[in-house]
């Protein structure tokens, strides 16, 4: 199997039609594949998303990751592009929604696509993976560590509520990953989103994993779990091996 | 902490941002939240955006909780001083 790739900035339709940039990275051999779209954690559009990127190509699959904040400030570094965004209020709910609609639309209409599309999230992109699991056309999710999917977000916060009242909508299998030691989301929290999706007879499979906390999956961070972050990279790919291939 | 949570606030002043130029503060954004280059887990940020020039003319602060309530100690201590 070869592991060469291609990577690329590509413009793609996002909600409302708008024109927003997106990273892209493909494999260099035949398909057919699948596709997986990835939502930048909070800290933004920014180099360790864009190796996440690529090394979903390296496994194999066309990989997208749009840039949520393009609106706000295109063409600025993500960490600045961040802070406007933070100052604008954040990422809208039906915004992400329709922005993961494109990136999953880009990736089936590539000739090399099975048709398949998976998406996964990292920070607030755990929640906006669920999010758009409920709404969009995918084959799979992946929640790693999301807050407020269930939980109740902080009076003053502009993501006024949690994803409890759209879960029944849950249109995918979901693999999620969490720390035992985050308090956003709280063990508690994914306790109560476990029992949640069993009530609803969803598929679902959850790790959660010992001196960890949030955001062990960043290699740039302090909060790096290189454990936790092995052994969530084959339930990764274990996930998405079952459910994007063919 | 994956919330936005954010405190938005006026400011009258001045601050020398990207390229050493000055510029006049209307406003800052401050919030306690993952931090891009400080090593902690959560730091408190605060954004000092120069509208006028776009999002990437800013001065960023990431300050570990310690120091921000040291700065804001001394902050009162230098402000007590005054006349």
């Amino acid at each position: 199997m070869s592991d060469s790739l291609t990577a690329t900035t590509v413009q793609i339709s996002g909600a409302g039609g708008d024109p927003i940039e997106a990273y892209l990275a493909r494999p260099d051999a035949d398909g057919p594949r699948g596709g997986v779209v990835v939502i930048h954690h909070m800290p933004g559009y920014d180099r360790a998303t864009k190796e996440i990127v690529r090394r979903f190509a390296e496994m194999g699959y066309a990989a997208i990751c749009p840039n949520l904040y393009f609106r706000e400030a295109p063409g600025a570094a993500p960490d600045d592009a961040a802070a406007t965004a933070r100052a604008h209020g954040g990422v809208p709910d039906q915004r992400l929604v329709g922005d993961v609609a494109g990136a999953a639309a880009h990736l089936r209409a590539l000739p090399t696509s099975n048709g398949k599309v998976g998406v996964i999230g990292y920070c607030s992109g755990g929640r906006q993976s669920v999010l758009a699991a409920c709404h969009v056309d995918l084959d799979a999710a992946v929640d790693c560590y999301g807050a407020f999917v269930t939980g109740t977000p902080p009076e003053g916060a502009p993501m006024r509520s949690n994803l409890v009242d759209q879960l029944p909508n849950l249109r995918a299998p979901l693999l999620g990953l969490f720390g035992d030691d985050d308090k956003y989301p709280s063990p508690e929290e994914v306790a109560e989103l476990d029992q949640i999706l069993n009530a609803h007879g969803k598929v679902h499979e959850f790790h959660s994993y010992p001196d960890a906390g949030h955001a062990f999956f960043s290699v740039d961070r302090p909060a790096y779990r290189v454990a936790a972050a092995n052994d969530g990279w084959q339930r990764i790919a274990a996930f998405f091996g079952t459910y994007l291939k063919g | 902490m994956c919330t936005y949570a954010t405190v938005h606030m006026a400011l009258d002043g001045s601050a020398k941002g990207p390229n050493g130029e000055w510029f006049p503060l209307t406003t800052a954004t401050v919030y306690f939240d993952h931090p891009v280059h400080a090593m902690a887990e959560h730091t408190l940020n605060i954004d000092i955006p120069d509208p006028a020039r776009g999002p990437s003319a800013r001065v960023a602060l990431e300050l570990t909780a310690s120091s921000a309530r040291a700065l804001v100690a001394a902050i009162e201590e230098a402000l007590a001083s005054g006349p």
